[in-house]
């Protein structure tokens, strides 16, 4: 279990990583923290032909806040954010998500766009962006574009991201007052991959739910309130519309359930925060 | 505790291990640590994709031109220089250990790569090219006797290798007049106790000598170096097998290093240069050894008042592909103790043996005893639920009485010591069951989910050599001649300065071994711990050692401990008679208490016991007449209970039984069906404790295993064999979070049979806690039928009744998928093109417009009109892999419908499928309906199973939006993601 | 810096048990394999290459990481520490170590370097850590010998015994 070879670059700004990456085509990937990307280059599914270092490129190592965003540079690693003074109070739900990331020993090196980038269906990092209505921002060698997060995951481990681009920060709301976040997670142990998580915001505009591990991206969707009449029935449609899928880990069925109490409760727990 | 030297007291107590402050400063000598010659290789493995498929071609050149490779060696390289390895039933078969013309498990080795480093034979590996042609497989035992079934070893003509049945007292009658029948079918998983330390091999040819020299983690028993030197055609003088002084972690697992051992000597020869191979995970889960998956039923003839008077057991053992050395010892290993705790004079047994396309088995912790214990605890529980009493009343009213022992059982063993009942009551009084009982009901008052369990366990150790000669006829057995035994080893030497060294066969992995025998020799010798030094490497060409040796079948304590206390003995005796003389006193006068040999009645009268010691080197003549030399002295010892299988097949299969009554409460959340073990207590006697701290140790240890295998873990795998769980992050070992603390107690009835009255301990909670678990899960749930391992999604699904359906129809149907666990993918779609049906026709058969729409395609070779060669390369996200792949057309109602069946192949693994297109004309052109079934194998799916059925659902959906799009259509089902995932693939076709 | 080409060993300095330590590697070789097989200090153990296991944990720049799912290059600048630098001398043991001795908290001690480096940073980050603190860290290694209960009797006994040391220091 080693690596294929692999040429690597470790620039000294980002325009030698975005010509780098333009130049290298499908065949060159970022890397970033690794924690994603070395476990596939091990097992030999991942055999890019060049490696793009961007730890080293320092414009990419801030949190920043800007008016009512947060944005987070891609070379910053997961434990940075997780320890940034004022998680608590501008991004609650992040700061509930992050002990469920990996474990310490993963979030020490691995970053939070890496594991936006890697579009893994299952990860806190991608649902929390999608549920909270985020932003990512990608460059290219010639061109620069913010997607929505809805918008930039397509599908298992597929993203928006287009040949020779890379993201270069994401971009979190801020929390509001008066608006509740929680989050839930079932896996089968502690810091392994959701078997369904979900992640909710209770606001002024309503109930927002984020669901990921069960359809092939995380997913986010607006229900009644609570103590609606319809909230059964909607919760449950949402629960059918996922693509549930069996696998030896969990059925089908077992997921939606799932969806359908943890869901409830994610949102309960939301709109208890919030009052 | 009492001690046996006068000056000692160090027996029973938790001194600090001698091992410790080597191991916690990075110093420990594991495998993979030593040094090794400058000329050393590394091997790497080409392994099997498939679980079934006859090897047609393998096509080598490509590596073997790779600058940094050394040799390149298939399967018909590695027979030319050895022989097929036993197997331990008389059946026409071979078992190679590395793939001939067939592979018959996903991992099993195919070709072996020697280059300068492990990166650089990995790099070879990828362009080794092995043609396959897949058979079907069979992975469920029961499905394996069928008649229709595939056979794995054609020679063989069926996959039933073996089958024996034993009748003990008179089962028949007992049943006859039996007030109650009551019987229990359960199907063991299999699971695995994998240490975090992988097999490693170091191996070395003298082509001047004809003699290997191999260096393995290997954990015996030694037995296994015959298999190896025969297999190597070499006299058993010619295999040197040596063990380095630190191993990480075995429990069984490094018996099933010794084809490795084969293969890495093999590769040597020809190399011509050392060779060194550290398996990694993916190749140590998917194909090193694991427990047997058994179906057994399990039938009592029970009285109104719960006694048992005869049993019926059907054991259905699965030993994957091959039949390894030492199997079926995993069936038999029990033998003995088949009636449990239990005083049960009438037993019937039907042995079956099963060969599956799943990867062979060998030693694990707790070898045969979690699949009996499964059987007959949950039996016992079942009949306390029928005949509405309580559990622990039948139990009881079992038991082996206290005043019998030692005990006879029905099928032969003889339970040396034990006093189940006050152990039972003891843990009941400390462990707080009443106090467990109460919080069930008021857990259940409050429509919580809570229940108890129970689990009473006969924990053998010492394993007579002998018992797996059970699986042989009684003729048979005469034939072969007896086999018995268990010959233990432990040398004492003392060089010139006086200082005392132990050597022993024990090959420790964690155990420390080495304290504890510095404990019992230092304590018989009146030395301190430190004076002792203690040597557990084993050199099979200068050390003292036999067919038992090694770490296995909990016998460290019991036997190995004890041989060295004899020969420490020994010694005693010879050094108390020199001393004697030089006292002037007589031997038995003579202590031996701090460092120094002393008159016991006058204590001032002292030799320091190095120049006693010593005289051997120094003054051999003055030693008194007929006492020998104290320069080194080896004992074996091997009990005379273990006696070779009788006439009737009675067997005493082990030396020592232990017993164990564990109590657990769990509570099941009602939401997400998660197990919470609330409260467990185990009950131990092993005997005589020598080392309160090691034995703690092996009981929790052996509860996490044992929780791991309740609720966790499983080598899945898929109906066609596909190996579902390669990685960490699928085979699900508890971490700290995961584990709960259990309350340990002990007590104490030593063994008569031992030396030291001591027995096993290390493997008596992986026999007892996952049935004792899942008697609790049964009660909480109120059901009968459990299955391990106990995961949420199964446990819901046990409980779960009809779902809400959506409240309208859904746009998209759900895939409809198999049963959980099943490799299959099914799916269907449609699409209306504006191409007429003729048009659409054509396109399907010509190699143009497949290459344009097959995903990732580079060309499309044309072998037949209904058959194509194609180049592709698939990915999703970070994966990607080129693969080789194969369409057939059959089926073909021209222009209504088709069937394209295909296959892929790559380093990455396998898929398969077929899809069934129609052709239906409409106002505007054609419609296309497709449905599919596919699946993956390969390494894809047991390291990215999570993942890649989405991902090939993805693949597949791309072939047939293509075909539409191309066809001039819009797919119904077409969407900006569909295209967008597209795109990277059009631009490389 | 110029693209390195996949073919040949590169330059790579970082400090190592604080040292300065320059060595030349393949792009590809790993961190634990440069460690283990290039430099020679083999207590850092590899037991999955897949980053769960934990085994093969160290520290860089203070923090525990992977060494498996670290490639050497991207160790350059940074400050690695191992197992071989826990304790003060050879002939002694750091609290921690000692802990461990103490209270039985390892049998074949191949996970064990790996734990001891997780552990190391969470007490001298946090000398009060907890029961729960401990779990957490915990948690990123598989330990199969123990069941995990005298690791944790040992990292409380070891925090206690930092607690006091920093008393009598301060």
């Amino acid at each position: 279990m080693k690596p294929a070879s692999f040429d690597f670059l470790c620039p000294d700004t980002l325009e030698e990583a975005l010509a780098a990456l333009s130049q290298g085509g499908p065949e060159a990937r970022v890397i970033a923290g690794g924690q994603s990307l070395v476990p596939m280059l091990n097992m030999r599914l991942a055999r890019p032909a060049l490696l793009v270092d961007i730890m080293r490129l320092e414009a990419l190592r801030r949190i920043e806040t800007s008016g009512d965003e947060i944005s987070v540079g891609a070379g910053v690693r997961q434990a940075e954010l997780e320890t940034w003074t004022s998680l608590g109070r501008d991004l609650p739900l992040l700061a509930a998500v992050f002990p469920w990331i990996g474990h310490v020993q993963t979030r020490s090196r691995g970053t939070v766009c890496g594991s936006i980038a890697h579009a893994d269906p299952s990860a806190e990092l991608p649902l929390s962006l999608v549920t909270l209505g985020g932003w990512v921002s990608l460059r290219g060698h010639k061109q620069k574009r913010r997607v929505k997060a809805d918008d930039f995951f397509i599908g298992m481990m597929a993203t928006d991201l287009a040949e020779g681009e890379m993201i270069e920060a994401v971009h979190f709301p801020r929390a509001r007052p008066g608006s509740g976040y929680a989050f839930r997670e079932v896996g089968r142990r502690h810091g392994d991959f959701a078997i369904v998580a979900c992640a909710a915001v209770a606001d002024e505009r309503g109930l927002r739910l984020g669901i990921a591990g069960v359809d092939d991206r995380p997913r986010v969707f607006s229900l009644p309130p609570l103590d609606d009449s319809q909230f059964d029935d909607a919760i449950n449609d949402i629960a059918w519309s996922l693509n549930a899928r069996d696998d030896f880990h969990a059925s089908a069925r077992y997921r939606r359930d799932l969806v359908r109490s943890l869901g409830r409760e994610t949102l309960k727990e939301a709109s208890r925060c919030r009052a | 505790m009492k001690s046996l030297g006068a000056a000692g007291g160090l027996i029973g107590r938790p001194v600090e291990r001698i091992e410790d402050a080597g191991l916690l400063t990075g110093r420990g000598r594991y495998i993979d640590d030593l040094p090794v010659r400058r000329d050393t290789a590394h091997l790497a493995i080409l392994r099997s994709p498939h679980a079934h498929a006859e090897v047609r071609a393998i096509s080598t050149a490509a590596a073997l031109a790779l600058p940094g490779v050394f040799a390149v060696l298939t399967g018909e390289d590695v027979a030319r220089l050895t022989r097929s390895m036993t197997v331990g039933v008389k059946a026409n078969v071979e078992c190679w250990p590395i793939a001939r013309d067939r592979v018959r498990y996903v991992g099993e080795p195919v070709a072996l790569v020697v280059a300068e480093n492990r990166y650089v034979a990995e790099d070879a590996l990828d362009l080794i090219e092995v043609e396959y042609e897949t058979l079907t497989a069979v992975v469920d035992p029961e499905k394996a006797l069928a008649a229709d079934a595939p056979v794995l070893h054609p020679s063989l003509g069926t996959n039933l290798i073996n089958e024996r049945s034993f009748g003990y007292g008179d089962p028949e009658a007992a049943f006859a007049t039996a007030a109650h029948r009551i019987s229990i079918r359960i199907a063991y998983p299999r699971n695995s106790c994998t240490p975090i330390e992988t097999y490693g091999v170091i191996a070395e040819y003298d082509p001047a000598e004809d003699a290997y020299d191999v260096t393995a983690n290997f954990q015996g028993p030694f037995s296994i170096h015959a298999v190896i030197a025969r297999a190597l055609n070499v006299p058993g003088n010619r295999m040197r097998l040596r063990t380095p002084p630190d191993s990480g972690g075995s429990f069984g697992i490094k018996q099933g290093v010794f084809p490795y051992v084969i293969l890495a000597a093999v590769a040597a020869r020809v190399a011509g240069r050392p060779v060194k191979w550290i398996e990694d995970r993916l190749e140590h889960l998917t194909a090193s050894v694991s427990a047997t998956n058994r179906v057994t039923t399990l039938e009592a003839a029970v009285t109104p008042e719960g006694q048992i008077t005869a049993l019926n057991w059907d054991q259905l053992e699965d030993c994957g592909a091959h039949l390894r050395a030492p199997e079926p010892a995993t069936l038999y290993r029990m033998h003995g103790n088949m009636t449990g705790a239990y005083a049960i004079r009438n037993v019937a047994i039907r042995n079956r043996v099963v060969l599956t396309n799943k990867t062979p088995t060998g030693l694990n912790r707790g070898f045969g005893g979690p699949q009996i214990y499964f059987a007959l605890e949950r039996l016992v529980h079942k009949i306390a639920d029928e005949l509405r009493l309580d559990p622990l009343d039948v139990i009881r009213r079992n038991l082996v009485p206290g005043d019998a022992f030692p005990y006879r059982t029905a099928t032969g063993g003889l339970l040396d010591s034990g006093d189940y009942q006050t152990a039972i009551d003891r843990a009941c009084a400390e462990g707080g069951l009443e106090t467990l009982r109460q919080r069930r009901a008021i857990a259940r008052a409050e429509g919580r989910l809570y229940g108890i369990g129970f689990a009473a366990v006969v924990e053998p150790s010492v394993s007579n050599m002998g018992y797996i000669t059970t699986v042989l006829s009684p003729d048979e057995r005469k034939k072969a001649g007896p086999k018995n035994g268990a010959q233990s080893v432990a040398t004492i030497a003392i060089d010139p300065l006086g200082s005392v060294t132990v050597k022993v066969a024990s090959v420790p992995q964690g155990q420390g071994h080495r304290t504890v025998l510095a404990q019992v020799v230092a304590e018989r010798l009146g030395l301190s711990m430190e004076a002792v030094r203690v040597n557990t490497e084993l050199d099979t060409s200068r050390d003292a050692w036999s067919i038992a040796s090694g770490n296995y079948a909990s016998r460290f304590a019991a036997a190995v401990a004890g041989a060295a206390s004899l020969a420490a003995g020994r010694i005693r005796e010879r050094l108390a008679a020199i001393a004697a003389t030089q006292l002037n006193i007589t031997s038995e006068n003579v202590d031996f208490r701090d460092g120094k040999v002393l008159d016991r009645n006058n204590p001032d009268n002292a030799l320091s016991f190095a120049r006693v010691a010593a005289s051997s080197h120094w003054a051999p003549g003055t030693l008194p007449d007929g006492t020998d030399q104290t320069i080194h002295e080896t004992v074996f010892w091997t009990p005379e209970q273990l006696e070779a299988p009788t006439a009737t097949d009675g067997i005493n299969s082990s030396l020592c039984h232990g017993f164990i009554f564990d109590i657990c409460g769990v509570e099941i959340d009602r939401t997400t069906g998660q197990v919470r073990i609330d409260h467990y207590v185990t009950m131990h006697d092993c005997g005589r404790i020598l080392h309160p701290g090691m034995v703690e140790g092996q009981v929790r240890g052996g509860f996490a295993q044992a929780v791991g295998a309740a609720l966790y873990e499983e080598y899945a795998y898929g109906g066609d064999g596909s190996f579902l769980t390669g990685t960490l992050a699928d085979y699900l070992i508890p971490t700290v979070m995961e584990t709960p603390e259990p309350l340990v107690l002990h007590h104490e009835t030593p063994s008569p049979f031992t030396p030291l009255g001591a027995k096993g301990v290390g493997e008596g909670n992986c026999m007892s806690t996952p049935v004792c678990i899942a008697n609790a899960v049964a009660d909480a749930l109120g059901i009968e039928d459990v299955q391990l391992p106990l995961s949420p999604s199964r446990i819901t699904g046990w409980r779960h009744g009809e779902e809400r359906p959506p409240s309208k129809p859904l746009d998209a149907k759900p895939a409809a998928t198999g049963a959980s666990g099943e490799r299959m993918l099914t799916g269907s779609g449609s699409a209306e093109v504006s191409a007429t049906r003729e048009a659409v026709w054509a396109m399907l058969l010509d190699p143009n417009t497949l290459k344009a729409i097959i995903p990732g395609a580079h060309e499309v070779r044309k072998v037949s009109d209904t058959h194509f060669r194609a180049e592709v390369t698939l990915g999703i996200g970070p994966v990607k892999g080129r693969y080789r792949a194969d369409i057939r057309l059959s089926d073909m109602v021209e222009p209504e419908a088709v069937t394209l069946a295909g296959g892929t192949e790559g380093a990455l693994g396998s898929g398969r499928g077929t899809g069934r297109v129609t052709l239906t004309e409409t106002t505007n052109g054609t419609r296309i309906d497709y449905r599919y079934e596919a699946a993956i194998g390969g390494k894809v799916a047991s390291v990215g199973g999570r993942l890649l059925d989405g991902a090939a659902r993805v693949v597949i959906g791309q072939f047939f939006q293509a075909l539409a799009r191309h066809a001039g259509g819009a797919p119904s089902l077409a969407n900006g993601l569909i295209q967008r995932l597209m795109a990277p693939f059009r631009r490389r076709g | 810096m110029p693209r390195m080409n996949a073919t040949r060993r590169h330059p790579v300095n970082f400090t190592l048990n604080g040292r300065a330590v320059s060595v030349e590697v393949e792009n590809r070789m790993l961190l634990s394999d440069l460690l283990r097989h290039e430099i020679g200090l083999t207590g850092t153990h590899v037991g999955c290459e897949h980053g769960v296991c934990g085994a093969c944990t160290v520290q860089i720049d203070g923090r525990p990481a992977r060494a498996c799912l670290t490639l050497a290059q991207q160790v350059r600048g940074s400050d690695v520490r191992t197992v071989e630098a826990l304790s003060p001398n050879p002939a002694e043991l750091s609290p921690l170590q000692a802990a461990f001795r103490r209270h039985h908290g390892l049998q074949c001690g191949f996970c064990t370097p790996g734990i001891l480096m997780s552990l190391d940073t969470l007490l001298r980050e946090t000398p009060d850590a907890d029961r729960d603190e401990i779990r957490e860290h915990l948690s990123g290694h598989l330990c199969r010998c123990t069941g995990y209960a005298s690791i944790i009797e040992a990292a409380l006994a070891a925090a206690d015994e930092l607690r006091k040391e920093e008393k009598t220091n301060a």
